[in-house]
């Protein structure tokens, strides 16, 4: 645990902002750490005269795995619809360069339904071996099926990293493969790197909503799985080269019965509201003043080949469907360009975006926080503003 | 039918300003509410409780002041709420936590379905809900949009996907995790806040569960955090000038195209 030196404690309050979780308060004269401390180490070095101490704490070192006897890097593979997905391509980029400073093999998990072929091609991308399980209850995904597949080929072949999309399926399934190998998973992973004494891998996450970010790692557990954030990493680029071999893999039989059904998928035949895939998102707020307005939004979208986003206001207001609010209670994106039009950028919303490698922000108000986060931003009426980009970008020289 | 809702004490965004200079959280005073997507699950199993009859339990675990939380969401219509607390949870990672949980919905027994947010506001993980059903030993759903039917033990749910939604049947008990789109949470009645007002939670500690203590607190989190730090979120951010909305078009077309896009 982590605790202050009440004898050596100044009181000099320096420790108390460095607390990204508010767990350090003035006691009388002296500051303490709180329960809700969550060990995070920021307090660490922040105190003048070092008087804030961590104990270390007692590890049985029998308790944990034998971490020696797990190698390898492996990606899982996700489809939809027998489709490869591109988060999987982004795994493959990524697992790459992992594997060659690990010097080990790059493998994928590939499940689904008369996928052979499929399976073959991620051999183009890198990957060394590809382990298949074809059965027709994964050609949809279902949690009991997925992760009784890969907790199974886990255990089996003991990889030491697994990467898996942090997408609605994976955030899903992984967690229940986690605890079922009782190892370590960190959600939702914008950077990786190796421990270049240990070999442990060291995962970078946002957390509270991206102002902070926390770096994890699993030291005594293997695998050390993770959930990786779509559009981040590098995709790998298809080579003529392949290399490697697809194992098939026969279904486990605790994967053959699943306890849930699936009836059927339902797509949203909407304008493509696929917010973490799309590289340009055009999105709408409260300054559209009028749902139908939303068509300035949309065109704008189309020349761009972009999706439509909305702040949660907008939605609120039943000018759009939920499916699109970007946000806290909505979804994270970050593509390449990010037009907020009419969005006054509360916390809420930006959390949502800021990752977005440009911003541009269109606001009748010079005072709005969204400005504090953009690239580009232009003060005038979107109402005028947003039909003559249509226009101007639309225009092919 | 009865519901155990999984709820987590978050300190309140809407409160938070960000420092101009440094881009960061402002955290000093903030209050703390209930994790936003907590609400959704508190109002999903008010809901069906009304439907069905039966009772909802709160959980959470977290220091004393959790109870807070726990207070108000007997405000919203909770029958009962449970302040799961010990020292011996500290440093809890996701799978400790999961697993603490989890033996407390074990010792609470009587149970058909459990509801969680679809993750928490501050931690963003979406790991406990999952995690919990697993060492529950029981199905789990992610995501969940709409509950269309529970009948004969069985319920159909809708779970929201990247591109729409599966229609997925499970049998109960079950691990419900839920998004924004299921309801809209209502205001806390005058009778709920007077009843708030007067009840203090159940607690439960280390020796209420029957656990295995490696498992739990900081033994039993295989992450550790490494180091916490602050992204550099500073741009630098050019207010484009001018007088005509052809003229910003123009000029935004040009920086955008030297920013390498194909506009």
């Amino acid at each position: 645990m982590i605790y202050i030196d009440q004898e050596q404690c100044t009181g000099c309050e320096i420790c108390i902002p460095s607390c990204p979780f508010g767990a350090i308060e003035m006691q009388g004269d002296k500051a303490i750490i709180l329960e809700s401390c969550t060990l995070c180490n920021a307090c660490l070095d922040v105190c003048p005269i070092q008087a804030i101490v961590k104990t270390e704490e007692k590890v049985d070192e029998k308790k944990g795995t034998d971490i020696s006897l797990y190698k390898g890097v492996w990606i899982f593979a996700e489809q939809r619809g027998g489709e490869i997905q591109s988060v999987t391509y982004e795994l493959l980029g990524e697992g790459k360069k992992l594997a060659q400073q690990r010097k080990q093999e790059l493998c994928a998990i590939l499940l689904g339904h008369g996928m052979k072929e499929k399976a073959e091609e991620l051999l183009h991308f890198g990957a060394d071996k590809v382990y298949y399980i074809d059965d027709p209850v994964l050609e949809d995904f279902q949690d009991d099926p997925y992760s009784e597949c890969v907790a199974e080929l886990a255990r089996k072949y003991k990889p030491e990293i697994l990467l898996c999309g942090a997408t609605n399926i994976g955030r899903s399934f992984i967690p229940q493969v986690a605890v079922k190998l009782e190892t370590g998973l960190t959600a939702d992973c914008t950077g990786f790197d190796i421990d270049p004494e240990k070999g442990n891998l060291l995962q970078t996450r946002p957390a509270f909503g991206g102002n902070i970010f926390a770096t994890i790692a699993t030291l005594r557990h293997r695998p050390q799985i993770a959930t990786v954030r779509h559009k981040v990493m590098k995709p790998a680029l298809r080579s003529e080269k392949a290399d490697g071999e697809v194992i098939e893999v026969p279904i486990p039989e605790a994967a053959k019965k699943p306890r849930t059904k699936f009836i059927r998928r339902f797509e949203e035949i909407e304008e493509t509201v696929n917010l973490a895939e799309a590289d340009i998102i055009v999105s709408g707020g409260r300054g559209l003043g009028d749902p139908k307005h939303f068509d300035l939004i949309r065109d704008l979208a189309k020349v761009l080949g972009g999706a439509v986003g909305s702040s949660r206001a907008a939605v609120d207001a039943g000018w759009i469907s939920y499916s699109h609010q970007v946000g806290q209670t909505g979804k994270t994106v970050c593509p390449k360009l990010y037009i907020a039009c009419g969005i006054s950028g509360a916390i809420q919303h930006l959390v949502g975006m800021r990752s977005s490698d440009v911003i541009v922000a269109i606001n009748k108000d010079p005072e709005a926080p969204i400005f504090k986060v953009a690239t580009y931003g232009i003060v005038g009426d979107l109402h005028e503003i947003v039909p003559a980009l249509t226009k101007h970008f639309s225009k092919t020289e | 039918m009865n519901i155990i809702v999984c709820i987590k004490q978050v300190p309140d965004t809407t409160e938070v300003q960000i420092n101009p200079e440094t881009g960061t959280l402002i955290r000093d005073g903030v209050p703390s509410t209930i994790n936003p997507f907590d609400m959704y699950a508190i109002e999903e199993g008010v809901r069906l409780k009304e439907k069905f009859g039966g009772k909802v339990t709160t959980l959470t675990m977290g220091p004393p002041q959790a109870k807070e939380a726990l207070k108000e969401s007997i405000a919203l219509g909770a029958d009962e709420a449970i302040l799961l607390s010990d020292r011996a949870f500290a440093g809890s990672d996701t799978l400790a936590t999961s697993y603490t949980l989890s033996r407390a919905i074990a010792k609470l027994g009587d149970f058909d379905l459990i509801l969680c947010g679809k993750q928490a506001s501050d931690g963003d993980t979406a790991q406990v809900g999952p995690g919990i059903a697993e060492c529950l030993n029981i199905p789990f759903v992610a995501f969940v949009k709409k509950i269309e039917s529970i009948e004969n033990n069985t319920a159909q749910v809708e779970r929201m996907m990247e591109y729409g939604h599966d229609v997925i049947e499970t049998p109960i008990p079950v691990v419900l995790t839920v998004v924004k789109e299921i309801n809209e949470p209502r205001m806390p009645s005058l009778r709920g806040k007077m009843r708030a007002r007067k009840y203090e939670p159940v607690q439960m500690t280390l020796e209420d569960l029957e656990v295995d203590k490696h498992r739990l607190g900081l033994d039993g989190s295989p992450t550790q955090v490494i180091k916490v730090f602050t992204p550099d979120v500073k741009r630098a951010g050019e207010m484009i000038e001018g007088e005509t909305p052809e003229e910003f078009a123009v000029k935004l077309k040009q920086r955008l195209k030297e920013a390498g896009f194909a506009i």
